[in-house]
Order: C-alpha cells, then sequence, then structure tokens
C-alpha cells in the first residue's frame, strides 16, 4: 500500500506529467514564470489547492448528486482559492500583486478540475490528497524548470539574487531579452515536452500523415 | 466612445487574452485542430464572455463592493473577499441558463456549440476576463466593450491557430515534437507576432 501510495507521488512528475502529458493547467504555467519567486509561490498555492481540493471532494463524493457535481467541485476548489488569495494578501503582498488574477485563475486551473473529476470522485480521501499533491508537484516542477530557464538567461539571477552579472550592471553577461516576454514561455515549454518525450518515447504522439518515399518509375 | 474604441482595438489585438496573457491555453490547444470546431467554439467563447463580464460587473458594484450594499441598509458591508466565488457562480449558472436556451429556441445553434458549452465554464479566458475587469476597475459600458472584443480577440487567436495546425499536420516533424510539441512553439510564434501589435493606439 504505502508502495503504490508512493507511486501516486511520483508517477505526475514524469511519467504522466499534468503539464507535458495530459496538457492541463497550462495558462498560468506559461503567464508566472518570468521570474523564479513568482513561479515558486504559484507552485505552492497550486500544489495546496489541487491536493485539499482532492481530499474534501473526495469526502463527500458520495453524498453529491451527479447532476450538480460540476458545481459543487467548483465551490469547494473557489474556497480554497479565496483562502490562498487571503492569505498571500496578508503575508506576501508583494507577490500577490504580481500575480494579480493568476491566484484567482487557480480555480479553473484544469488539473484542479481533473484530478477532483478524475481521481478524486472515485477513491478514498488520503489517497485524493496524495494524488492532489503529486500532480500539484508534477504542475510545479515544471513551472520551475521554465522560471529558471526564463529568469536566469533573462535577466541574470535566481530568486532575485544576481548570478550573472549583466552589461548594464557592468558586468559581462548581454541578457536576453526576449525571455522575459510572454512567447519565450512557449518556446521553453515546447523544448521541455520534445525532450521529455526523447527520454520517454512512450509519450510521443502518432501522427496523422506519413511520409513515404514514392518509387521511381 | 473614442476611448471605448481604443479599449476595444488594446483587447483584441494587444492585450489579446490568448496570445499575449495565456488564457484558456488548455481548450486552445486541445480544440484547435479543426477551422470548423474552432470557430464554434471561439463564437460561444465571445457569447459568454459578453455576458458574464457585464454582469459580474454589475455584481461587483451593486452587491460586493465596499459600501456597495448601502441601499439595502448595510452601507459598511465590504464583500469584496466573496468575489472569486461569486464570480465563477455567475458563469457556471449562465452558461447553464445559455445552455438551456439555445436548446430550447435556436436547437441548430445549440447542436452546433453543445459540446463546447459545458467547457466554456472551466474556460480560464472567462473568469480571467471577469478578474481583469475588477483589477482595472471598468464601469459598466467598458467592460460591455471589453466583454465584447476579449472574446473577440480569443476566437480570432483559436480560429487562426487552427488554420496553422490543419497545415501543419502534413509537414515532417521530429517524433518527441509531434503534436503538443509544435503546437507550443507554433504558439509562440503567433504570439510574438501579435506582440507587433504593442503600441498600436487610436
Amino acid at each position: 500500500m504505502a508502495h503504490k501510495r508512493r507511486e501516486m507521488l511520483i508517477d505526475p512528475l514524469v511519467d504522466n506529467n499534468p503539464i507535458t502529458l495530459q496538457v492541463l493547467g497550462i495558462c498560468s504555467a506559461l503567464a508566472v514564470t518570468s521570474s523564479l519567486q513568482v513561479a515558486f509561490v504559484m507552485s505552492i498555492a497550486v500544489t495546496l489547492v489541487t491536493g485539499f481540493s482532492s481530499m474534501f471532494i473526495s469526502m463527500i463524493r458520495n453524498q453529491i448528486p451527479g447532476s450538480i457535481r460540476i458545481i459543487v467541485q467548483m465551490v469547494v476548489i473557489a474556497s480554497l482559492v479565496i483562502l490562498v488569495d487571503q492569505l498571500l494578501k496578508a503575508f506576501a503582498f508583494e507577490i500577490s500583486k504580481t500575480l494579480s488574477v493568476f491566484v484567482g485563475l487557480i480555480i479553473t486551473n484544469c488539473i484542479v478540475m481533473g484530478r477532483a473529476e478524475a481521481f478524486a470522485m472515485k477513491n478514498p480521501p488520503l489517497d485524493s490528497f496524495i494524488d492532489g499533491v503529486g500532480n500539484g508537484l508534477g504542475y510545479g516542477l515544471i513551472l520551475m524548470m521554465v522560471g529558471v530557464i526564463r529568469e536566469l538567461f533573462g535577466a541574470g539571477s535566481l530568486f532575485g539574487i544576481t548570478i550573472l552579472e549583466t552589461v548594464n550592471n557592468g558586468g559581462w553577461y548581454v541578457p536576453n531579452g526576449l525571455l522575459l516576454l510572454p512567447p519565450s514561455a512557449f518556446f521553453i515549454i515546447g523544448l521541455i515536452i520534445w525532450a521529455f518525450r526523447t527520454w520517454k518515447p512512450a509519450q510521443v504522439e502518432e501522427r496523422e500523415y506519413k511520409i513515404q518515399a514514392v518509387e521511381a518509375h | 466612445m473614442e476611448e471605448l474604441i481604443s479599449l476595444a482595438v488594446k483587447a483584441i489585438f494587444v492585450e489579446n487574452l490568448a496570445l499575449s496573457f495565456f488564457l484558456g491555453m488548455c481548450t486552445f490547444i486541445a480544440v484547435s485542430k479543426k477551422i470548423s470546431t474552432a470557430i464554434g467554439l471561439g463564437i460561444s467563447v465571445m457569447v459568454v464572455q459578453s455576458i458574464t463580464v457585464p454582469a459580474n460587473n454589475l455584481i461587483l458594484t451593486y452587491l460586493l463592493a465596499p459600501g456597495a450594499l448601502a441601499w439595502a441598509g448595510f452601507p459598511d458591508v465590504d464583500l469584496t473577499f466573496l468575489g472569486l466565488i461569486s464570480y465563477i457562480g455567475v458563469i457556471a449558472a449562465l452558461v447553464q441558463i445559455l445552455e438551456m436556451v439555445l436548446d430550447k429556441y435556436f436547437p441548430p445553434l445549440y447542436n452546433a456549440l453543445g459540446v463546447f458549452l459545458p467547457l466554456i465554464t472551466v474556460n480560464c479566458a472567462i473568469l480571467g476576463g471577469s478578474l481583469f475587469m475588477v483589477e482595472r476597475g471598468y464601469d459598466l459600458a467598458e467592460s460591455v466593450t471589453y466583454g465584447v472584443s476579449s472574446g473577440f480577440g480569443w476566437a480570432l487567436a483559436i480560429t487562426a491557430m487552427a488554420g496553422v495546425r490543419e497545415k501543419l499536420k502534413y509537414s515532417d516533424i521530429p517524433d518527441g515534437l509531434q503534436g503538443l510539441g509544435i503546437t507550443f512553439i507554433t504558439a509562440g510564434l503567433m504570439a510574438m507576432a501579435f506582440m507587433s501589435f504593442s503600441g498600436v493606439k487610436l
């Protein structure tokens, strides 16, 4: 049992990653990654919300009528997100300003909904909690990878601490401004997916059309 | 009036919900394989967006904002912390109502959009639109304009994306990049193209 739980926690990190394989929760993954600190806070917030919402939904799963389950799930998730939002406003106001609407958008983050619907509705609370946390961490992993690349090469720092001294401050590193702009996040995630799938060829999608050699007459 | 036009242009091109704020990305990636379905989804998002943003604006002004309940005799009450849960409730309810109205009075449209309507509740572009409306403090006229034009911008982006992907499937792409990977890179290139609109003002 313990072994199975550990697998549930680790599986979503690479083998069944919510972003690169299940295509869930991409919106915020792209928007909040220009600085590592923000990405870090966002990962924690999403992990907590996914974990606890799965747990609570799983606790009441036998009481929820099927026809209104989406609304019930929404209410549970929204309440948790309000909690996170208020906590951030109270203890990390600067970061909550930077995250702006994206904290609220955790509600519609498909990972939370997806795990509630696909896993928590069928499994006991503890398992659902672990599954939620695992998926949150898988999401966080990609977020941190993108955040590291964008902040290190775009601004020459990590967590706001200068690593590569930029030219503007008298150093040697010419920062790549593109990495701070929105489109770079798309490229980086695209390349991460490429890397993941080269590593785990089982994740490669089927081609719709194949190029075939035509025999010469 | 000029301000509203300027706001509309800004919401469609410069601050495109899909390509510069990455909202509604899950559906943007998942449902952009064919132009016809992309257009259907685009239109439904636009309709829902045009209704929910003004509706949430009214709720904010008359129920939630500090002092908004003065008409009911509670001038000191500030319910803004209930914002998120109310907006998502309004969105879910409106999508449900829209679904029933379309089913009853416009069956062809309902059949065309049917599959996508429930999906829209969890489309972050819709909630994002309402949250931006709150954050930027739009009034009613502005939120109507913003709702329509940001929905249109999203529809434009997903249709363009579907157009690109319909051609893309014939190309010879490395195995690991097949499907999702190349879609992300395409979206990145489109986002760069849309960035060239920044600075456009009317």
